[in-house]
């Protein structure tokens, strides 16, 4: 850890420490909405972390990681739905169970050499096969959806995930630091230099003795089981679940937008790009709808647009371009 | 159950699945050779769509014929799409061609919420509910029309890599980029003109499935994933490949559609296209790589 600490350059750190500083204290600062915002960014944060550690450093292309998300949020909702118990308990389960099919997806793209292109419609496969099988099994809600009840005499149960925005806004916040610190400190690790050699020549790397089966599979099952965690949050944060939303595309094109855009293979690309493209969708909402254009879809027009300038002119991710515009170096990944 | 039923349903699957091969065919030639994963191909499919219906209610114009301007229009839209944009993309990562066509495609599909609004827009053919009597068989006309336009379609585009010199061209740019580029071929303008040519079977594809299916902006991710199951499954850079494994895959869909509900058809698909990434990646027509 202390060797994670001194590899960041004297003004980074002074840096680091202001912006933690700030962000522990802004909620004396926010009202209600903006820390709503703000836990979404600490989400898209924190999955997009873990999407990064698989494709930003194994190099491993996922497109359905609704997947986990979706499934960690049913198991751990289905649990305190019928059996009530509590999801810091859940979440081993939900946990569990999205390891299980993370490893299922990684072995047989892994084992089967389905690469690049072919590996991201294996995934979007088995996200699309859970959303229909979830769509018709009564005992999760089928496409009707799962409610959590919001009890007002429980809202005091923070350790059931009962609360407001700021609990999860300060959830939120250690999961999105806990995830970067521990994605630097693998990347700084033998596992993490392996997954960069399976990245950048996955021959040569077997040549060297480097077991790419076995590094494929530990980034999956890592990057699977975060994934389910922001899962869990995000359920008991909204209080319910819909088949075709936990585990539609559009959400796994969600959480891999932050990574990108940030910078991919970097630990602060997915943290920046949450900044940039979440208040970018909450200030096209205020924009157009101040504009007085409040046809459906204007607003999602105006963010793909955004899109594709972002990644037309920066292709490395907004990240790496800040970085040198503030002179400021992170962990080399 | 009755046997002729089932014919009956075998039958709607392959003529369907014929329209379906032709939009996969437009992912696959655009694949196949530039190399671009066309992540918006359901959204133009459903442009497409809209533009036929529009033409059948402005000006009466059949959406069977209406393949060919909206073919012609939509050639025109893929070469300065590629000419203008997918173009500086070339030779970059996935992920980066990737958000650029997500982000087109959430363009296409709210723009078209924004025009249309997301009710379907049915359009009343008047051989809508005609059928062809054969035997025991009831086929429907609209889809007999569809399916032999697909097939026509299909057979020109094949013809034009197999005879033509602009065609044996784009060939060579798929099989050995730079040695195309050494022999002196403008990559560039070929790359642009497959791509026109994938949208156009996209054009041709959408003006076709107005008679089946209703035009509505929210068909368009499913067609998106519908054109890659079926390139995958029938193999990619194989022409027939895509028309087969359309056709596998409407006779899938129509079959689950009866024996069990309509609402989980596509998990066959999906199921499918697991199955043929595992056991015969190179899919059912193609040749090993």
């Amino acid at each position: 850890m202390t060797d994670l600490w001194s590899s960041i350059p004297q003004r980074g750190r002074v840096t680091l420490l202001v912006l933690i500083a700030l962000l522990l204290a802004a909620p004396m600062a926010l009202d209600r909405y903006l820390i709503s915002i703000f836990v979404l960014i600490f989400y898209y944060a924190y999955v997009g972390q873990a999407w990064n550690l698989l494709m930003g450093f194994a190099g491993q292309l996922s497109l359905g990681h609704a997947l986990y998300a979706g499934l960690g949020g049913y198991v751990a909702a289905l649990l305190w739905f019928y059996f009530g118990i509590g999801p810091w308990l859940g979440v081993f389960a939900a946990v569990a169970v999205a390891a299980m099919f993370g490893a299922a997806v990684g072995w047989l793209g892994f084992r089967f050499g389905i690469e690049g292109v072919y590996f991201a419609l294996l995934t979007i496969a088995f996200a699309e096969f859970t959303r229909i099988a979830f769509d018709n099994m009564p005992f999760t809600g089928g496409a009707g959806g799962l409610f959590l009840l919001y009890d007002a005499q429980r809202s005091h149960e923070w350790w059931n995930l009962r609360g407001g925005p700021l609990l999860f806004y300060y959830i939120g916040l250690v999961l999105a630091a806990a995830a970067a610190v521990l994605t630097a400190w693998l990347a700084r690790s033998r596992i993490g230099f392996q997954w960069l050699a399976v990245r950048e020549d996955q021959q040569a790397a077997l040549a060297l003795g480097i077991d790419a089966f076995r590094v494929k599979m530990i980034a999956m099952l890592i990057s699977s089981s975060m994934t389910a965690i922001g899962g869990v949050l995000l359920t008991f944060y909204y209080n319910n679940l819909f088949p075709t939303q936990a585990f539609d595309i559009g959400r796994s094109i969600e959480i891999i937008l932050a990574p990108i855009i940030g910078g991919l293979g970097t630990i602060f690309g997915p943290i920046v790009g949450a900044f940039i493209l979440t208040p970018l969708g909450e200030g096209l909402i205020a924009l157009t709808g101040s504009l007085g254009i409040d046809a459906p879809g204007a607003k999602a027009v105006f963010y793909g647009l955004t899109l594709m300038v972002i990644i037309t002119l920066r292709p490395d991710g907004v990240w790496p371009w800040l970085k040198r515009l503030l002179a400021l170096t992170e962990v080399k990944s | 159950m009755n046997l002729a039923i089932v014919v009956n349903v075998v039958i709607q699957g392959v003529l369907t699945g014929l329209v379906y091969g032709l939009m996969a065919l437009g992912l696959s030639v655009i694949f196949g050779v530039v190399r671009v994963i066309n992540f918006a191909h359901g959204e133009f499919a459903v442009v497409a769509m809209y533009a036929a219906y529009v033409l059948f209610v402005t000006l009466g114009f059949d959406p069977i014929l209406s393949l060919f301007p909206v073919a012609a229009a939509f050639f025109l839209i893929g070469y300065a799409l590629h000419a203008l944009l997918i173009n500086r993309f070339i030779g970059r990562s996935e992920h980066e061609q990737f958000i650029l066509l997500v982000g087109l495609a959430i363009v296409i599909v709210n723009g078209l919420l924004m025009i249309f609004g997301p009710d379907a827009r049915p359009t009343n053919l008047p051989y809508s509910f005609d059928s062809y009597l054969v035997g025991p068989l009831f086929v429907d006309k609209a889809r007999v029309y569809a399916a032999v336009g697909a097939l026509v379609v299909a057979a020109a585009l094949f013809a034009f890599f197999r005879y033509t010199t602009t065609g044996t061209a784009i060939r060579a740019c798929a099989d050995n980029r730079t040695g195309a580029a050494v022999v002196g071929l403008n990559i560039k303008r070929l790359y642009a003109l497959t791509f026109g040519l994938g949208l156009a079977c996209v054009g041709a594809a959408g003006a076709l499935l107005v008679p089946i299916a209703d035009a509505s902006p929210l068909l368009s991710q499913q067609f998106t994933l519908l054109a890659f199951i079926i390139v995958i499954v029938g193999g990619l850079g194989s022409m027939a490949g895509a028309l087969i494994g359309g056709v596998v895959i409407g006779i899938s869909e129509a079959l689950a559609s009866l024996f069990m509900a309509p609402s989980i058809k596509s998990m066959f698909s999906f199921a499918l296209l697991v199955a043929v990434l595992v056991l015969r990646p190179q899919g059912l027509m193609g040749r090993r790589i």
